[in-house]
């Protein structure tokens, strides 16, 4: 039976088992949205912003494991598209954003809303497709689909000129892809395990440093099984956070730029890393000509571009790391490194984070701890970048897993509230907490409305300083605190939460965070709390830019006022 | 990090845009291409690649990685250091008059290169090689007068197994 372009997309759609889709109209989609109503499975979400859609797909995707999907009319409606779908290909995070295209007769004519989105998009998409025939929509959503949710995943754009929507072809479901020049899991090397084992039984002092890879291939047990049974200390990336528990005795946190002084010491101190689905980006790393200086580095991932290409590793295994830890864990083994952990937990003792100051005022340290407490750690946090991310980052312990969703690779401010909302709407039973600094929150404050009309239950915690905080920290820390352009006036976030129709409250003092949080969690539907902090508290321990793992700063004994 | 002339070849998807993911991740990577010869190759369907840049041998090996994965990529290799053959196609046109056409001819048989096409003022050249030969006869040329220059780059293929 024939079927219009539009009814072939949304029937392949169906059959991926998209449940969702974020969205905004325009000109270009117009045949899209006219055959939606005939396929009531597919839920759209009307957000109010292009860029929006994709961060709720990403934080959808993100939690579901399978492929978010958002829909965006041509020319400004798909570059709006273009930051949310470079935030998903940082992070690995499964995404097939649809655009609207100006009719094929139109194309490079500079028509109305005609923009290139598949070589604007080029270099930040796993693949992208130009809709040429309706007959071949079928297999292009088939193959999407499979490109972005196997090996590495990543963003897939398929762009459908109108005529294409409008059109007729025969429907037919292709059964299998063709794709002769995709390379997928690679068989793992038999040898490598070996090697690996080898090493890691030799080992004295190892770490492991566990990355998002773990939550993408949901290698949880087999990671747990491998740190437990050669009882090896283990670290995160920012995104490796939500793979083991955190109040695991071989849990030592985050390292990095913002990591704990323990688990850079001890990646400092290690003479074996043992790097599972993390590809060392320069934020956990420090200086690479400096990082863990004892060590050989074994590295695990799936990507093989991801081996050597930041530095140099003595044994690469290539591999899904749920298959890799299955064949790596019958090879090792049990072991005992007393002494090594105990030196761990020294440092740990000597260098704790600290989640308030006698002498300060509200901290948002303080605000994370208490949220943490409250939800008993059940809830999934969601930030964007930034001091708010840091602490959130730091300051709440993550047991369960896949419970922090944040954007790491590209560093997107505003990226928490709309992910926030694809988390919620792929687990409405579950507590979302979406943490937004004061300056984030303003770069996609529109989604307010869509929480609100569709009544997405998310609680919405800005952690006002009233400035661009994470700059205004460099800005103090390394150009003599001068602060050019960070320190923001806001309105009332409490009024614009009441006037979108979201209840609120304003915190100012310590004493009223809980009963703050209380009324926010024993709320049905979203809430938001306006979180007045310290404006000059600064995230610590931190490394300086460009320097390495061992220059750990941390909060100066001396007066903030004297100037250095 | 020593760099030199890699050869790349690639078998790839003939689909619209391939040559533009594959030019527009060098750039990426901030390699300048050398060169780029495609066309069609003995599998319908599929072209193949050759592509000449110059870097050190890890950041090439990082570039063909990131090739690989190119969905539309079946397949591609740095065969710079195994055995390859590898030729060059150029096009020169030449200022030639009676007097010096019979000396430009003297020299394009020594390349076993042609002449295509014959005018009043000048000669257009085919000539096939390596790039030093091609080179070498360009140099021979200059003395007369080139009007124009087209070279194919490099197409380079493993040598078959003795």
């Amino acid at each position: 039976m024939k079927k219009t372009g539009a009814q072939i997309l949304c029937e392949s759609l169906v059959k991926e088992g998209v449940e969702v889709i974020f969205g905004i109209l325009g000109g270009s989609v117009l045949p899209i949205y006219d055959t939606l109503p005939q396929y009531p499975q597919l839920r759209h979400i009307l957000v109010r912003h292009e860029q929006a859609a994709a961060h709720a797909a990403d934080g959808y995707a993100r939690i579901t494991h399978r492929a978010g999907v958002c829909l965006a009319t041509s020319g400004p409606g798909a570059t709006n598209l273009v930051t949310g779908i470079a935030n998903a290909y940082m992070d690995s995070v499964p995404l097939v954003a649809i655009t609207g295209q100006v009719a094929s007769p139109f194309i490079g004519k500079d028509a109305f809303q005609e923009i290139d989105i598949t070589g604007i998009t080029l270099p930040v998409v796993k693949h992208s497709y130009l809709v040429t025939d309706p007959a071949d929509l079928a297999g292009v959503v088939k193959e999407a689909f499979f490109i972005a949710q196997t090996g590495r995943p990543g963003p897939v754009l398929i762009d459908i000129p109108r005529d294409v929507q409008v059109n007729e072809a025969e429907f037919v479901c292709p059964d299998k892809v063709n794709l002769p020049g995709y390379k997928l899991k690679p068989r793992v090397n038999a040898a490598q395990i070996i090697r690996a084992a080898e090493l890691i039984n030799a080992a004295e002092r190892p770490v492991v440093i566990g990355g998002r890879g773990i939550i993408i291939s949901q290698a949880y047990q087999e990671f747990r099984e491998f740190v437990e049974k050669s009882q090896i200390p283990v670290v995160t990336t920012l995104l490796g956070i939500g793979s083991f528990p955190e109040n695991h005795v071989l849990s030592f946190g985050m390292l990095g730029m913002h990591g704990m002084a323990y688990a850079n010491m001890a990646v400092q101190n290690a003479d074996l890393i043992i790097a599972i689905g993390m590809r060392f980006d320069d934020r956990a790393t420090g200086d690479t000509s400096t990082f863990a200086p004892k060590a050989r580095i074994l590295h695990i991932d799936i990507d093989p571009a991801e081996i050597g290409k930041n530095l140099c590793v003595d044994i690469p295994i290539v591999g899904d790391i749920k298959n890799v830890l299955t064949t790596l864990n019958k090879r090792i083994d049990i072991k005992e490194h007393v002494a090594w952990i105990s030196q761990i937990n020294q440092w740990k003792h000597e260098y704790p984070l600290v989640d308030d100051r006698e002498d300060a005022g509200l901290l948002p340290q303080y605000v994370i701890r208490r949220i943490y407490e409250l939800t008993e750690g059940k809830a999934i946090m969601v930030t964007g970048v930034g001091q708010n991310q840091m602490w959130a980052a730091q300051h709440f312990q993550y047991v369960e897993p896949n419970s922090f969703v944040s954007s790491g690779g590209l560093g997107t401010m505003g990226f928490e509230l709309p992910a926030a909302m694809g988390v919620k709407i792929a687990v409405p039973d579950s507590v979302v907490w979406s943490i937004a600094g004061d300056g984030g929150f303003q770069m996609t404050i529109q989604e307010m409305a869509t929480i609100s009309q569709e009544d997405i239950a998310i609680k919405i915690a800005i952690i006002n300083n009233t400035a661009l905080g994470m700059v205004r920290q460099w800005q103090e820390l390394f150009y003599r605190r001068r602060y050019v352009d960070t320190l923001l006036w806001n309105p009332d976030f409490v009024k614009v939460s009441e006037a979108y129709g979201i209840p609120a409250l304003k915190v100012t003092r310590k004493a009223e965070v809980v009963p703050a949080i209380h009324s926010a969690l024993d709320h049905s539907g979203p809430f938001l709390i306006d979180f007045n902090v310290e404006r000059e508290e600064n995230v610590y321990p931190m490394i300086a830019p460009g320097a390495g793992l061992s220059s750990i700063l941390t909060l100066p004994k001396v007066s903030k006022d004297s100037s250095f | 990090m020593l760099a030199v002339k890699h050869t790349l070849v690639a078998l790839v998807e003939d689909k619209p845009g391939v040559l533009n993911r594959i030019s527009s991740l060098f750039r990426r990577r901030n390699f300048n291409i050398d060169s780029i010869a495609v066309g069609s190759s003995e599998q319908p369907g599929f072209s193949r690649m050759t592509v000449v840049v110059r870097g050190d041998s890890a950041e090439v090996e990082q570039v063909r990685k990131q090739l690989d994965k190119l969905v539309n990529v079946v397949r591609v290799s740095d065969i710079t250091y195994v055995a390859i053959v590898t030729r060059e196609l150029a096009l020169i046109k030449v200022k030639a008059t009676a007097a010096t056409r019979s000396e430009i001819a003297q020299i394009i048989d020594i390349f076993r290169a042609n002449i295509i096409d014959v005018a009043a003022n000048s000669l257009t050249i085919e000539v096939t090689g390596n790039e030093e030969k091609v080179d070498s006869l360009i140099k021979l040329l200059r003395g007369f007068g080139i009007r124009e220059v087209v070279r194919t780059g490099r197409v380079a293929l493993t040598r078959g197994n003795a």
